[in-house]
C-alpha cells in the first residue's frame, strides 16, 4: 500500500499542480467524487489485507475493519505456503513464467509482424493487413475450447507449452505495432541508414527496434496482463495442479474448501499474496505504459 | 480488453482492448468508401506511407518478420475454428460390441448439435443473464469511468494523482482473484458489509453482484483511456469558454463530452464485447453462490458441455454460435455507435 500512495504523489506533483497556482481555490465535487471512486476500490483491497491478519475465528467474530496483531497473519501466511508441499509456491512460479515468457514471445512475434507490415509493401500485404483487422474481431477467449480440443486430438495438453503457444498471437498487437512503425518512425532515418549502406535486417535491429519501443512496452504489458489474467485457457488445457497458475490454484482452493468455512483464512492469504506483487510492480511501471496508443491515436 | 467480464486474452485484457482495432481502422476504410469516420479515432492513414519503401529495396525480410505470426496464427486460431466447425457436425454413435457401448465412433450429424443448441432454452436463458449482467455493468462502467475522467481534467480538483493509481489499482488484479475477493465480501459469514442481512446471492441481486465485480475490474483502465483522450483535446476549445465565464460543469457535459464521443463510443465496444465473453467472475462465484448454475452465461455452458457431459460436439457447436453471434454483435455495435457518434459530432 505505502508503494502505491507514494507513487501517487510522484505522478501527481509534477504536471498538475504546477499550472493550478496556490491561490486557486479548490473544487469540492470532482475532488469528492474522485475520492468516492478511490475508496471503492481501494478498500476491498484494504479489506482482505485486514482480514489476512486474522485467524479463522477472528474472521467471523472481529468487525470487519479492525486488524488481529495476535499472531493470525503469520500463522495464515504459514499455511497458505505449506498447503500441499508448498503448491502455492509453485503456482506464483507458474504465472510468472507464463505471464513473462508468453509475454516476451508475444512481443517478440507481434512486434516482428507489425513492423513488416508498417514499414514494407509487398506482394500479399494489404491483404494481410486486412486478415488481422478482421481477426481483432474473433473473440480469443471463444476459442480456448476449440483450442483445446485441436490439442487434445494431438496429445499436446497438460503442459506449459499450451497455455503459452496459444496466446502468442495478438491481432491487435500487430495492429497495434503495425500503426506505430508506420506512422511514429520517420521514413528519414532509415532513408539515411539505407543510404550509408546498412542492410534491412540491420535497420530493423539497431533503428526500427529501438525506435518501436513505446509501442513493444505497452504490447508487453497488455499480453502480460492479458495471460496473467486468463482463467479459461489454463483451466481447458491444464490437469495437473502442479502446472496451475495462481488464478486456476486460487480457485481450486476456493472449490476444495468452499464448503468448509475453516479453510477461508488460507484462500484470503492466497487472494492478497497474489494481489499486492502484481499491483506493485504495475503501480510503478504506469509511467512506460502508453494508454493513449491503445485507443488508436499515434502521436510521434 | 479489459471491459466487463473478461479481463483475459487479453485480454483478456488484449481481448478488451481489441475492439480498439476495428474502431479505430473505421475512418481509414470508411473514409475511403466516402462515407465519413468515426472521427478522432485513430485517424492515421494507413495507406500510403509504406508504400514504394519495399519495392526498391528487394528484401526478405517482411516475410521472415511475419512467418512466426503467420504460422502462429494458422496453427492456434485458423485450425481450431476449422476443427471445431468439423467437430459441430459429428455426433458420437455408441454402438457395436456385447453391450452397445463399444467404439463409440464420431458419425456425421448435420446439423443436429446446432438444432440441439438453438432449441434449448437454457442456452437462451444464459444469454439473457449475460445481457442482464451487461445491462447493469455496461452503462456503469462508461459512466463512472466517464465521471472520473471529467473529474481528473476538472480544473482545482485535488487529490488526482492518488485517486487515478486507487482507480486504476483494480486493473492490476486478475478476473478471478477480483471475484474470490468479492466473493468473500458478499458471503454472510465473513461480509463487512452487511452480507449476513442482505443476500448478495440472491435471484436479482447476484446481477448486480457479478456486475459489481467486473466494472470493478475495469472502471480504471476505462478511465485512464477517457483520460489520455481528454488530455488530447485541444485546450483553447474550452479557453474559449472559460473566458467567457462559462461554468465549470458546463465545460465538462457541453464542450468535453461532446468531444469525447469516439472514445466512448470505443469504450463502450469494449465493454460490450467484453460481456459477451463473461465467464471468469461467475465461475468464481460459482461455488459459494447457489444462484449461479453451471451454464449461468454461454461461456460456461460450453464448457459444461465440453467438460461435464463430456459431449464435445455438441461444445463445438455452441463455440460456434457463439463466435458468430460475437462477431455479428460487435460489427452491429460498431455500426450503430459509429452512426450515433458521427451525428453528435455535427
Amino acid at each position: 500500500m505505502t508503494a502505491v500512495t507514494t507513487a501517487g504523489r510522484r505522478t501527481s506533483t509534477a504536471p498538475q499542480t504546477a499550472g493550478r497556482g496556490a491561490r486557486s481555490r479548490i473544487s469540492y465535487i470532482p475532488t469528492l467524487i474522485l475520492a468516492m471512486g478511490a475508496l471503492y476500490c481501494v478498500l476491498p483491497v484494504v479489506w482482505i489485507l485486514i482480514a489476512s491478519t486474522k485467524t479463522n475465528g477472528e474472521l467471523f467474530s472481529t468487525p470487519p475493519f479492525e486488524p488481529s496483531f495476535h499472531g493470525g497473519f503469520v500463522t495464515n501466511m504459514k499455511a497458505l505456503f505449506s498447503f500441499e508441499n508448498g503448491i502455492f509456491a509453485r503456482w506464483a512460479l507458474n504465472s510468472v513464467i507464463y505471464a513473462v515468457g508468453g509475454a516476451l514471445l508475444s512481443t517478440l512475434v507481434c512486434g516482428c509482424a507489425g513492423y513488416a507490415l508498417g514499414r514494407y509493401r509487398f506482394r500479399g500485404s494489404v491483404w494481410l493487413f486486412r486478415s488481422v483487422v478482421a481477426a481483432v474481431l474473433l473473440p480469443q477467449i471463444m476459442l480456448a475450447i476449440p483450442q483445446f480440443l485441436l490439442l487434445a486430438k494431438l496429445n499436446m495438453t497438460n503442459n506449459y507449452a499450451s497455455v503459452i503457444l496459444p496466446q502468442l498471437v495478438s491481432p491487435f498487437a500487430i495492429y497495434l505495432c503495425k500503426i506505430y512503425a508506420e506512422a511514429s518512425v520517420s521514413d528519414e532515418v532509415f532513408e539515411a541508414a539505407r543510404v550509408d549502406g546498412a542492410s534491412e535486417w540491420r535497420i530493423f535491429v539497431s533503428i526500427g527496434s529501438r525506435l518501436m519501443m513505446p509501442a513493444l512496452v505497452t504490447v508487453f504489458l497488455l499480453q502480460f496482463i492479458g495471460i496473467w489474467n486468463n482463467f479459461l485457457l489454463p483451466f481447458v488445457m491444464l490437469n495437473k495442479d502442479r502446472l496451475y497458475p495462481l488464478t486456476e490454484g486460487l480457485y481450486g482452493l476456493l472449490v476444495i474448501t468452499g464448503g468448509q468455512a475453516a479453510q477461508y483464512s488460507i484462500v484470503i492469504a492466497g487472494v492478497l499474496v497474489s494481489i499486492i506483487p502484481l499491483a506493485v510492480l504495475f503501480l510503478t511501471l504506469q509511467r512506460y505504459w502508453r494508454v493513449d496508443l491503445l485507443s488508436g491515436s499515434v502521436k510521434a | 480488453m479489459r471491459s466487463i467480464g473478461d479481463r483475459s486474452g487479453p485480454p483478456d485484457a488484449a481481448l478488451a482492448v481489441a475492439g480498439a482495432g476495428p474502431v479505430s481502422e473505421g475512418p481509414a476504410r470508411r473514409g475511403a468508401s466516402g462515407v465519413g469516420g468515426v472521427g478522432g479515432v485513430g485517424r492515421t492513414g494507413s495507406a500510403g506511407k509504406a508504400k514504394g519503401l519495399g519495392r526498391r529495396h528487394r528484401t526478405k525480410l517482411p516475410h521472415v518478420l511475419l512467418t512466426p505470426a503467420v504460422i502462429l496464427f494458422l496453427l492456434f486460431t485458423v485450425a481450431p475454428a476449422g476443427y471445431a466447425l468439423f467437430l459441430s457436425f459429428q455426433k458420437t454413435k455408441v454402438g457395436g460390441g456385447l453391450f452397445g457401448d463399444q467404439n463409440p465412433t464420431a458419425v456425421f450429424a448435420g446439423l443436429q448439435n446446432y438444432s440441439a443448441t438453438v432449441h434449448d432454452s437454457e442456452f437462451w436463458h444464459s444469454i439473457l443473464r449475460m445481457l442482464m449482467v451487461a445491462v447493469v455493468g455496461v452503462p456503469a462502467t462508461i459512466i463512472f469511468s466517464t465521471v472520473f475522467a471529467l473529474c481528473l481534467d476538472a480544473k482545482r480538483a485535488r487529490l488526482t494523482g492518488i485517486a487515478r493509481l486507487a482507480i486504476f489499482l483494480p486493473y492490476a488484479v486478475p478476473g478471478v482473484v477480483a471475484s474470490l475477493l468479492w466473493g468473500f465480501i458478499y458471503l454472510p459469514a465473513t461480509s463487512p458489509i452487511g452480507g449476513a442481512h442482505f443476500d448478495y446471492f440472491g435471484s436479482k441481486a447476484v446481477f448486480f453482484s457479478v456486475a459489481n465485480v467486473a466494472v470493478w475490474g475495469v472502471v480504471g483502465f476505462n478511465m485512464v483511456v477517457i483520460y489520455t483522450s481528454l488530455r488530447g483535446l485541444p485546450r483553447e476549445l474550452y479557453e474559449a469558454a472559460e473566458l467567457d465565464g462559462a461554468r465549470e460543469l458546463q465545460i465538462a457535459l457541453r464542450v468535453k463530452l461532446p468531444l469525447l464521443a469516439p472514445t466512448l463510443t470505443l469504450v463502450t465496444v469494449f465493454s460490450l464485447v467484453g460481456a459477451l465473453q463473461l465467464f471468469n467472475e461467475p465461475s468464481t462465484l460459482k461455488p459459494i453462490a447457489n444462484a449461479i448454475s453451471s451454464t449461468w452465461v454461454p461461456l460456461m455452458r460450453v464448457y459444461t458441455d465440453a467438460f461435464v457431459d463430456n459431449d464435445i460436439y455438441k461444445g463445438a457447436a455452441t463455440s460456434f454460435v457463439l463466435i458468430v453471434m460475437t462477431v455479428a454483435a460487435t460489427v452491429i455495435a460498431r455500426g450503430i455507435l459509429g452512426a450515433l457518434s458521427r451525428r453528435s459530432e455535427r
